[in-house]
């Protein structure tokens, strides 16, 4: 399943809904959308991965890098997942320490206020 | 032992392709259901570095993957031309907090998680896993429990 990526805006929040799959051969797209957010002043991110069917090391690299990259404008990202095996990787690699996760972008947009 | 042998040219595209491979072999052949989700991800997560590992030291060489059926037990041998000391500065394990933070602060390449990064996930995932290094390249072995073939005439 191919990548999906779409944007809109909530205030001073961006939530970026992302579907499909997160790997090495997608990866690259999403971290140009971030880029392309953060270049255009987007600096508060939420990233919805509700439809996200799978997410590997490369995958958390790029949000690793949109989490620096908003950082460095005093900006934020927070994560939408209840999916297990997703949030399994975020549980092994003890990047559940680093990504604040929510269990709906309502939360999350309230959590980032 | 009945086995599979996949070899890909290291393009991330492939990836993909080896997953749905192993994810096939490993449902015919009666891995736990719950168990699926980790094989995919383990072995995208084996394929995925070698792949990086030929972009630097062999892109014209192909990644290899077998995967067997032998005793009980599901394996899946990828190997890549690499040495081991190319990404096992990162012991398998869980990133402790000092790691965490060298990963998340400012400091380091932006969008790259340090080398071995994939064999955390493995070795978070994977109970049975060997990683070794020889003449021929770096061998990441996992294994899995498969009690044999669903047998789809029973009722």
């Amino acid at each position: 399943m191919d990548l999906t990526l779409s944007t809109k805006v909530e205030g001073d929040r961006t939530v970026v809904a992302v579907g499909g799959e997160i790997d090495v051969y997608t990866a690259p797209r999403l971290r140009e959308h971030l880029i392309d957010l953060v270049s255009g002043g987007s600096y508060h991110l939420i990233i919805d991965m509700e439809s996200v069917d799978f997410l590997d090391s490369t995958g958390l690299g790029v949000l690793v890098g949109g989490l620096k990259r908003v950082r460095s404008h005093d900006g934020s990202l927070h994560l939408v997942c209840t999916q297990d095996r997703i949030l399994k990787i975020f549980r092994i690699t003890g990047l559940t320490k680093v990504f604040p996760i929510h269990a709906t972008v309502d939360e999350a947009l309230a959590a980032a206020e | 032992m009945a086995t599979v042998d996949v070899s890909f040219t290291p393009l991330p595209a492939h990836v993909r392709t080896a997953r749905l491979v192993a994810l096939a072999m490993a449902r015919r052949i009666g891995v736990a259901e719950d168990t699926l989700d980790e094989v995919r991800l383990a072995v995208g997560e084996a394929c995925s570095r070698a792949v990086g590992v030929h972009a630097v030291r062999a892109p014209g060489t192909p990644v290899t993957m077998r995967l067997s059926d032998d005793d009980g037990c599901f394996t899946v041998e990828v190997t890549d031309a690499g040495v081991l000391e190319d990404d096992l500065e990162t012991e398998i394990g869980a990133l402790d907090a000092s790691r965490l933070s060298a990963v998340v602060g400012p400091e380091g390449p932006l969008d790259a998680l340090p080398p071995g990064f994939g064999l955390v996930v493995i070795g978070g995932l994977v109970e049975q896993v060997d990683v070794r290094c020889d003449e021929s390249g770096t061998h990441v072995t996992m294994t899995w429990p498969a009690p044999g073939p669903i047998d789809l005439t029973r009722d």
